[in-house]
């Protein structure tokens, strides 16, 4: 309890200057380096993450349209690679959760979700663009929002709106209960689902890159502006730490660009189900 | 000492996801070690069950954010 007093003593009284090294001291990265603003400014403005996207999207499409222009019956190395990649969507994700023949349909939406989210968050560590576009919480939220929209379509289209809404409580429970559960049940799928998919893939991303930041300005402010050469010396780990994270961060990556598709396929499949 | 009890916060939303996401990948390798085979169908189940439980931690630093 006392620590937290001082705590919060301190952040309301004066700011305690850090003792640490001479002139301004360390400005820990936050919230503000991520709003970078290149062409106008306020809500209209085009930012870095937009043109990471933009640059993501003509990257996708060329490297897509270039490795299946001549498709051949025994693939080359890049036509493999793509089958491979679209393989892993198809038959690990599409057929495996959704089932055999109603798959095909929403194969499109998966495959793009997987390789759209998966280019940008790899983005992130490419040197030069070193943006992940997810860390700004518009994007994840719409490509969220395409998902509910989908799933609650598709589910109005099979049972009607009626039948779908009785749906989501599980039959046999006493009646007392079935108002609570509905409402839980109605909460979960139109509030948890969708906000968790978008926070988690934006979370994910954005912590990630804040841990980079860290790692790398702090490294670079105790190797150039601290007068004490002990801190020099210690700026090494800093940066060895920052090149542990970058790689950590790529696996972080793709996981969480399969889990995105992941997800949806479940909720896809949830909607397709006959019974609860 | 200065800093924001925010921060705190997100320290104890991580406690029980990390528990969380720990017995669930231990069940998993249980799982896959008793029947190797079976690791195709446990893998999504495995990272399902990873994804709920991370969204906790991440819920937490999210609102150390908000909060500040």
């Amino acid at each position: 309890m006392s620590l937290v007093a001082t705590a919060l003593g301190h952040s309301a009284g004066s700011a305690v200057p850090v003792p640490l090294a001479a002139g301004e001291g360390f400005e820990s990265p936050g919230v503000t380096d991520f709003w970078q603003p290149l062409i106008g400014e306020g809500a209209w403005a085009i930012t870095r993450a937009s043109i990471v996207m933009v640059l993501s999207v003509v990257f996708l499409a060329w490297v897509m349209v270039a490795v299946t222009r001549r498709l051949a019956v025994v693939p080359g190395k890049a036509q493999f690679a793509a089958e491979a990649g679209y393989n892993l969507v198809r038959n690990g994700l599409g057929r495996e959760v959704i089932g055999s023949p109603d798959f095909l349909k929403f194969l499109p939406l998966l495959v793009t979700l997987f390789f759209l989210i998966l280019v940008n968050n790899v983005f992130a560590i490419i040197p030069v663009i070193q943006f992940p576009t997810m860390s700004r919480v518009g994007f994840p939220a719409a490509l969220a929002l395409v998902v509910f929209v989908v799933y609650h379509f598709v589910a109005i289209k099979k049972k009607g709106l009626g039948p779908y809404l009785k749906s989501l409580v599980p039959p046999g429970l006493p009646g007392w209960l079935v108002p609570f559960i509905f409402l839980l049940e109605l909460v979960t799928y139109f509030f948890t689902r969708p906000v968790t998919l978008a926070l988690r893939l934006f979370g994910n991303m954005f912590a990630g890159h804040l841990l980079l930041l860290l790692f790398t300005l702090g490294g670079e402010y105790m190797l150039l502006h601290s007068d004490a050469p002990v801190l020099q010396v210690l700026s090494v780990g800093s940066f060895a730490g920052s090149f542990v994270m970058t790689a950590f961060e790529l696996l972080v990556e793709v996981l969480q660009a399969y889990i995105f598709t992941l997800l949806t396929a479940l909720y896809i499949a949830g909607s397709l189900a006959d019974e609860h | 000492m200065e800093g924001n009890i925010a921060i705190l916060g997100y320290g104890l939303s991580a406690i029980g996801p990390g528990i969380g996401v720990g017995l669930i990948f231990a069940a998993y390798i249980n799982g896959v070690a008793r029947q190797p085979e079976a690791r195709g169908l446990l893998q999504p189940i495995a990272f399902l069950g990873f994804a709920l439980a991370e969204a906790l931690a991440i819920f937490g630093l999210a609102l150390a954010f908000v909060f500040r």
